[in-house]
This record gives structure tokens, C-alpha cells and sequence, in this order.
């Protein structure tokens, strides 16, 4: 059987602040989980659970206090001149990363990273219209001041400029955070469009629970620190009281199913989707009813 | 009098780009909040619920027809003081809303502008910690609070005002579930227990839930206004305005169209599934 290399392997990893002063903290500690090429992984756990420090990690930014971050097989630290190459490989977009936008046009603010990458010319006019393509950002707006556009268009923009960047893993922090639902699923489906597309590993942050349910492949609960649990979807909406207990919000029809069948009937309330309860309900009264 | 703010054929418009029309984000608005209720504001960016919220306590002017916070017209500059001691904003960002170095200046920083005594000042803080649950961080630093925690301080230096009514504006948008059930419940508790008039901008379809009255802003105008029940069973017109309804009326909703008797507006999850508990039982 021939045996995939992982993209991505956090081995043992912790991270502690401020070691040696009274506010000595580890934000994660001994956590390990691998990253198959191509794959859709959430994160999930709420604030101060360590999502943010581990993704920290994932390129570079952070060094770990112990234990290893492997790149295709690889410690990214094994040489630590080579670590902007790293960064290239994993493109982090920030929270609110439309904060970030500096440049005078869209199209310079989206070039910046393929040209630090040493793309010119051709090569790099293609990167960044592709980019802008794949957000939905119109060419006559490549122009224009990225502070003329609403925040949801500028958020696009920084997302376009990791895009265009070509990374091997796309990691996204909270990438719909305070966006309206229109907003919210237009840039899913961007997302969605472009983790198809290139088979780009994608690894997604979010606070919502039905969000991530909705997109991914297999989904990591952080809390405290520690990894709480790790599944396909329906596996980890299995366990919706711990998630609950976690302070994760559950998707409100996942309450449903526990209420109906906290009432007696036979639902399975590993559900995450409307359409699966529906689905649910529908047979069940085709199995009660005579018809 | 028992109108808190008043809005008569209110409109707004943000000034153009070069050489375009001007935007106008609200289009004849005719809306009234009644003393101490719970009114949630509703609709997608750019619908002008953030406008609408703005103007409530004079930070925009009307560009057409008025305002009235509690009778006075917010257009009257003599007046601006009074009406926004009556009416405070919470803002969605919490780190761009906090002034001080230490919690209890940061609550302090409105009473002392307005002249309070200063003996007056020190129950005025401690109250209103104390009422947001925040009063063990009378002396913490607020940037090493979480964000829900600097949200329910922002809401102790609007309470130390003592207003009448509470404005947030998309106030918990950049919060986690935890944060934003603390600043929920919070508000919630300071309409019942104080009767203080909450208006609630957002667009989190479940906020609304618990809201006595429902307001549903696009393009400018008000499109929906009525209970929570009342609007969210307009599945086809919610989502037409590019907002979503809850799980539990879609369910239902879905399930009516395949034949079932349930209700549409069974909205909260205990609500729902007894609907569905009923008619499926009824079958079986």
C-alpha cells in the first residue's frame, strides 16, 4: 500500500509564554495531529483555547518552546534562514485582516507577496489577476484605492493577496468574522471554489460550529490548551453535549435533534444540517404512518 | 410621554466621490421605540441599520425629517448634551471604545465630563461594574480583558451616564459565542431589571429571539417590523433581503411543505421540537 507523506505534522507541540516571569502560560501544550494533502480541516475551540498560537506555529511565526512542526515530512526549523521559504509554502490570513492593506492600488496591495516570492513581469501580473479572480474581485477595481471598497471587498483583496502567493496550505483565521450571512457565504464559496480547484490543503479557524461543520473534511476541538477531540463532522456532533460544555455554540438544529429525541424519537443527533433532519423526520413518518 | 426615540420621514445620505450622486443609506424611515422595550435591528451590511442606530443619539443628523430622543429634536445643537445623556452607544469594536489604563477610569470617563461630583462618580462606577458583573476588575488593565469582558465595560461607562436607553451597534459582531452571551445577557438583564430601552443592531438572526419587537432594515427603509414570530416566518421575504431565518423555521418550513401540521412560528428549540414531537407522534 503506498503510503501518503502528510503535508502537515504537529508533533508534541507547546508553546509557553512568558517562561521564567509569574505570567508563565502554555497556550498549547504537547499537541499532535497530522494534515493529509488537499484536505478541509477546522479548528474549532473557543477564546484562549490556543487556536491562534498553534496556527501561529503552522508557518513559522512562532518558534515552538518544544516539540516539532513538520513541512512535507520536513522540521521547519531544521534551518532557520530557510524559514521565509516556509512562509511562502503556508499562507496565513490574519483576523480582520483587511487592517492590513497598506498599498495605494488593489493590484499592488495583491502583488506584494508574489513579488517578495521573486515573480515579475508576466508571471506575476498572472498571479495576482488570477487571485483577484478567485475572490470575485472585478478587474476595474484592481485600480482603485483598496480603501474606496466596503470591508467585506477589502477583505477579499487580503485574502487574494496569500491567494496569489500560490501557498501548498491556505490557513484562514476566522475568515467571515463580522461579516453579514450574504458575506459570510460568498466567501465560503470562494474558499470552497479554491480548496476544489487547486486541491489546496485548507485549514479553517472559526468560532462557529456550523460554519466549519458545513465545509470541512474532519474537524479539531481545541480547549485548554489540549486537542478535546477530532472527527469527521457527524463524529464530532455526536458528542454536542461536550461541545456544549466547551462553550462552543452547537448549530441550533443540532438542539433540535437532542430535544426531539430527548422526547422519544428515534433521531440520531449527530445531525449539523437542516436538510439532514428533515431528511430524519421524513422517514421516520414514513415508517410510523400507514400509508 | 412614552416614546424613548421617534424617527418621522428620516432620511440620510453619505456625501458622493467625485462627481457622483451623494448615497443614501436611509430613504424616509417612520419608526417609534417605546420606552423600556427590547427592539432588534435587523438587516444585511448595508441595509443603513448602522445609519439608523447613529442618529438615534445625534452622532449623524437627520438630512431629512427628524428625530426625537424622549421629545427633543436632535437636530437643536442646545440639546445635544441632554439627548445623549439619555441615549448611549456600545460600538462593534471593543479595543476602539475604551479610553482608560485601568477599568474604573474607563467607566469614570463619562461622568466625570459631565460634571458629576465626584463622591456621586464612585457609586455611579462601582453600580454599574457591579451591574455588568465586571466589579472584580475594578483596578485590572482593560487590554488584558477578553473581548466580551471590554464589551461589558463599554456598557459600565454607558450605564454611568445613567441613560434611559442603550444602543448597540453590532456590539457583539466581533465576539465568540461566550463573549456574546455575556454582553446578551447583560443587556437583557438591564431591560428587565432597570427597564432601561435597548435597541440591538445585528445580524445574528438568534440575538432576536428573545426581543420583544423585531425591525428589518433594507436599502434604506424599513421593510419588516412585528414580533419575533410574526417576522421570522417570512422565510421567502428574509431571505430575498439576503438575511437567513432560524434553524427551527426552516425546519418547520420545510417540513409544512412536505405535508406535516406543524406551526412556522415555533422558534425556540424546546418550542420546535415539541411541534414536531406532536404531529410525528400523532402519526405514529
Amino acid at each position: 500500500m503506498e503510503n501518503i507523506q502528510p503535508i502537515l505534522q504537529v508533533k508534541n507541540l507547546t508553546h509557553t509564554y512568558g517562561i521564567g516571569t509569574p505570567f508563565q502560560r502554555s497556550a498549547v501544550e504537547d499537541l499532535s495531529f497530522t494534515v493529509q494533502p488537499g484536505e478541509f480541516l477546522g479548528i474549532i475551540g473557543h477564546t484562549g483555547s490556543g487556536k491562534s498560537t498553534l496556527i501561529q506555529h503552522l508557518n513559522g511565526l512562532l518558534r515552538p518552546t518544544s516539540g516539532q512542526v513538520l513541512l512535507g515530512g520536513e522540521d521547519i526549523w531544521s534551518e532557520p534562514r530557510k524559514i521565509r521559504e516556509v512562509r511562502f509554502r503556508v499562507g496565513l490570513v490574519f483576523q480582520y485582516p483587511e487592517y492590513q492593506l497598506f498599498e495605494e492600488t488593489v493590484y499592488k496591495d495583491i502583488s506584494f507577496g508574489p513579488a517578495n516570492q521573486g515573480k515579475t513581469g508576466a508571471e506575476l501580473d498572472h498571479a495576482v489577476r488570477e487571485a483577484a479572480r478567485l475572490v470575485g474581485i472585478r478587474d476595474d477595481q484592481l485600480m482603485k484605492s483598496p480603501f474606496e471598497l466596503s470591508g467585506g471587498q477589502k477583505r477579499r483583496v487580503a485574502l487574494a493577496g496569500v491567494l496569489a502567493m500560490e501557498p501548498e496550505v491556505l490557513v484562514l483565521d476566522e475568515p467571515t468574522a463580522g461579516l453579514d450571512p450574504a458575506g459570510r457565504e460568498n466567501l465560503m464559496a470562494n474558499i470552497r471554489d479554491f480548496h476544489r480547484n487547486r486541491r489546496t490543503t485548507v485549514i479553517l479557524v472559526s468560532h462557529s460550529m456550523d460554519e466549519i461543520a458545513r465545509n470541512v473534511d474532519r474537524i479539531l476541538v481545541l480547549k485548554s490548551a489540549h486537542v478535546l477531540m477530532s472527527g469527521t463532522p457527524a463524529e464530532v456532533f455526536a458528542q454536542a453535549d461536550a461541545l456544549m460544555a466547551a462553550g462552543l455554540d452547537v448549530p441550533q438544529v443540532t438542539r433540535v435533534a437532542m430535544a426531539l429525541k430527548a422526547r422519544g424519537l428515534e433521531v440520531d443527533p449527530a445531525v449539523y444540517t437542516v436538510e439532514d433532519l428533515e431528511r430524519q423526520l421524513l422517514a421516520l413518518r414514513k415508517g410510523g404512518a400507514p400509508c | 410621554m412614552n416614546e424613548m426615540i421617534e424617527t418621522e420621514s428620516l432620511r440620510f445620505a453619505y456625501p458622493a466621490d467625485e462627481g457622483g450622486e451623494p448615497v443614501f443609506a436611509l430613504r424616509g424611515v417612520d419608526l417609534t421605540i417605546e420606552k423600556g422595550s427590547f427592539v432588534v435591528v435587523l438587516g444585511h451590511n448595508g441595509s443603513g441599520k448602522s445609519t439608523l442606530a447613529k442618529t438615534f443619539n445625534a452622532v449623524l443628523l437627520p438630512a431629512g425629517g427628524k428625530v426625537y430622543v424622549e421629545g427633543m429634536d436632535t437636530l437643536d445643537e442646545s440639546l445635544l448634551l441632554a439627548i445623549r445623556q439619555r441615549v448611549g452607544m456600545v460600538f462593534q469594536n471593543p479595543d476602539n471604545q475604551i479610553v482608560a489604563n485601568v477599568v474604573e477610569e474607563d467607566v469614570a470617563f463619562a461622568p466625570e465630563n459631565l460634571g458629576v461630583p465626584s463622591e456621586d462618580i464612585r457609586r455611579r462606577v462601582d453600580d454599574a461594574l457591579k451591574t455588568v458583573g465586571m466589579y472584580d476588575f475594578v483596578r485590572h488593565a482593560p487590554h488584558l480583558l477578553s473581548g466580551g469582558q471590554k464589551q461589558r465595560i463599554a456598557i459600565a461607562g454607558v450605564l454611568a451616564m445613567e441613560p434611559a436607553c442603550i444602543v448597540l451597534d453590532e456590539a457583539t459582531a466581533m465576539l465568540d459565542p461566550v463573549g456574546r452571551q455575556e454582553v446578551l445577557s447583560t443587556v437583557h438583564r438591564l431591560n428587565k431589571e432597570k427597564g432601561i430601552t435597548v435597541v440591538l443592531i445585528t445580524h445574528h438572526m438568534n440575538e432576536a429571539e428573545e426581543a420583544d419587537r423585531v425591525v428589518v432594515m433594507d436599502n434604506g427603509k424599513v421593510e419588516m417590523d412585528g414580533t419575533p414570530a410574526e417576522v421570522f416566518t417570512q422565510v421567502a421575504d428574509l431571505r430575498h433581503m439576503g438575511l437567513t431565518v432560524p434553524d427551527t423555521v426552516d425546519l418547520l418550513d420545510r417540513l409544512r411543505r412536505r405535508g406535516l401540521d406543524v406551526p412556522l412560528d415555533a422558534l425556540t428549540v424546546e418550542a420546535c421540537a415539541d411541534a414536531i414531537a406532536a404531529e410525528i407522534g400523532n402519526l405514529e
